[in-house]
């Protein structure tokens, strides 16, 4: 009501020649490759540093992963939903969540050298002398390690590729078909989405400490996926519209909504995260309660200094945003949107360094190689995602549901 | 909209009228006559529509809801009663040692905590709205016009209370015409002694 008409432009919705997006991908691409080459050449000091960069390297693919896989749990949800507010704002998601095939590279070679390093179950002296790892070994053995890492990355990337290339079909011809056809295969999408993210995160998160399970962690990892890409959508939203992109197509409205995505699964996380806690911690059996206690202070036999850590990921993840992100003008307000989006990628990251690191050391240790993995690993996520935002519109400018995006208002 | 200013003050006994009502035949003139009634300065009036009508509250100049600071603050107060109320029975009234932990384990506070803070955010906010849209309110100037039968249906409407300092019975009437009001009429206000069932005449 009441606005003017508001006039997009269909060249602004395609990146330009010569624009800094258009030089993105060479840019993080350059950066991405100087680091990774900094992070092997770190590696290769010693025995220890290896060890190191595997574990770094491990963070770091996973922290862009989640990203890419929570955009494309959007993508799905949005079309299983058959929701109209989103389409602005989804196209950036299908891109994004075509990243995943380019992680897949950054992760099989260096995590199958790693194997033994990061995983104690490949261990055959160990095992030999382990009832409780040889119980698991049906499950916990290489070649199912890597046959379920195939099907992981098969299914995610034909996924993803599946819904951005129907949707940019759409921008073409226009078919009404294309949307309904989406929608019909989306909640299979979504129930393949759901086994394969629940058995990524127990074999590549969870098995780091193969004698704990929790049969949460699968919940657990998917919160914090989905709390990072609302959290990337959000700035890279922004990022569009400040460069003038979404001029006139994203508005206030969009934000509000993204914001109050972040904002419900910031809690959802804090639900799970406390959940999962909680349950061990009442039962109190130590196969258990040992992963938490390694992150916390560990025993008297063992001990550990985590605490910190799990402090500032409670704070962090849950406490401080749960208050910033709650008003409605925090939400509306761009400046202030962009650091909670911003402040929840960090502190998922961190979530991730503490899933992973505490496996590597007793003692919180901080490494070059953490930095160096994460620019190398960054700047080829950051320049995947440039190369495919540059091919074709921003927005899926034909799709059925565009003038309700465009229109939308919260109530 | 929400009947968020109506109200008839203990000085409306000294007035005629409870106001001018006016109608309107679409959502957009409802919309553009409110900006100018807000632009005129008044302010004891509202718009009353059977259907939501988007960013009317800016026209209109609302300030934002008083409810989520109330909701915020009752849910505190239910998550730190359900809290304090725990901590109690386990420290004080019925120290129990059970399987093993101390009296005081806060983490198996939280669920009770976190139930009570949702339990409390839910009763502000539903006891909340009806406290700010002074809800049950049985009767109202407003049901005495045959016209605003029509605000359930198709009506849509701006009133005008005569107690608003920039009103006069004439120029506002004229003044909501001169906006596109198809309708525009004087509404009575209710003589206690004649409305006897309290139900109202429409």
């Amino acid at each position: 009501m009441a606005h003017g008409p508001r006039i997009v432009r269909l060249d602004q919705l395609v990146i330009q020649p010569g624009s800094g997006w258009a030089r993105l991908p060479l840019i993080a691409g350059a950066v991405g490759l100087v680091f990774t080459v900094v992070s092997i050449v770190l590696a290769m000091g010693s025995k220890e540093s290896t060890k190191q960069f595997f574990h770094s390297w491990l963070v770091a693919v996973v922290f862009f992963l989640c990203i890419g896989l929570g955009c494309l749990f959007f993508v799905l949800i949005h079309h299983a939903t058959k929701a109209g507010w989103g389409v602005v704002v989804r196209r950036l998601a299908e891109n994004l969540a075509c990243t995943v095939p380019v992680l897949a590279v950054l992760f099989v070679p260096v995590v199958a050298l790693g194997m033994y390093d990061l995983f104690h179950w490949t261990h055959a002296d160990a095992v030999a002398h382990d009832r409780l790892l040889q119980v698991k070994e049906p499950w916990l053995n290489e070649t199912g390690f890597w046959i379920r890492t195939v099907i992981y990355f098969v299914v995610w990337s034909g996924l993803a590729f599946y819904f951005r290339n129907t949707s940019r079909r759409q921008d073409e011809s226009g078919d009404e078909a294309l949307s309904r056809r989406m929608a019909r295969f989306s909640p299979v999408a979504v129930a393949l989405f759901a086994v394969t993210l629940t058995f990524a995160g127990f074999d590549w998160l969870m098995s780091l400490e193969p004698h704990w399970y929790s049969t949460m962690f699968g919940v657990y990892f998917f919160a914090g996926t989905v709390v990072s890409a609302f959290a990337a959508l959000t700035v890279f939203t922004l990022a569009f519209e400040r460069t003038g992109h979404f001029r006139g197509v994203v508005t206030g409205e969009h934000f509000h909504d993204l914001g109050k995505l972040l904002f419900a699964f910031t809690v959802f996380w804090a639900y799970i995260a406390f959940s999962q806690f909680f349950l061990i911690w009442y039962a109190n059996i130590p196969e258990e309660t040992n992963w938490f206690l390694s992150r916390l202070d560990g025993t008297d036999l063992n001990p550990a200094s985590w605490r910190p850590a799990t402090m500032l990921l409670a704070i962090g993840h849950f406490a401080v945003p749960f208050f910033f992100l709650m008003p409605r003008t925090i939400k509306r307000n761009r400046t202030l949107l962009l650091i909670g989006a911003v402040w929840m990628l960090a502190i998922h990251l961190w979530d991730v360094f503490w899933l992973v690191m505490p496996n590597l050391h007793r003692e919180m240790t901080f490494s070059l190689l953490d930095v160096t993995s994460l620019l190398g690993v960054g700047g080829l996520f950051l320049a995947t995602a440039g190369w495919l935002l540059g091919r074709g519109s921003l927005v899926p400018s034909r799709d059925p549901r565009l003038v309700e995006s465009l229109a939308f208002e919260n109530i | 909209m929400g009947l968020m200013t109506l109200d008839v003050p203990e000085a409306a006994a000294g007035y005629s009228h409870y106001g001018v009502l006016a109608r309107f035949e679409t959502a957009k003139a409802l919309y553009r006559a409110c900006e100018a009634v807000r632009d005129a300065g008044y302010s004891k009036w509202d718009a009353l529509t059977p259907f939501p009508v988007h960013g009317l509250e800016k026209a209109m100049g609302l300030k934002p809801s008083k409810l989520p600071f109330l909701v915020l603050a009752t849910g505190l107060s239910g998550a730190g009663l359900g809290f304090a109320l725990q901590s109690w029975v386990h420290i004080k009234a019925y120290p129990l040692v059970i399987s093993g932990k101390p009296l005081f384990t806060w983490p198996a506070f939280v669920p009770v905590t976190f139930e009570l803070g949702v339990l409390g955010a839910a009763l502000g906010a539903v006891l909340g709205m009806f406290a700010f849209n002074k809800l049950p309110t049985y009767h109202h100037p407003l049901f005495r016009s045959e016209n605003f039968t029509r605000v359930t249906d198709d009506g849509l409407f701006i009133a005008i209370e005569a107690w608003d300092p920039k009103y006069d019975d004439r120029d506002t009437a004229e003044f909501l015409s001169g906006l596109g009001a198809v309708e525009v009429e004087h509404v009575p206000i209710d003589d206690p002694a004649e409305d006897g069932d309290g139900v109202g005449a429409a």
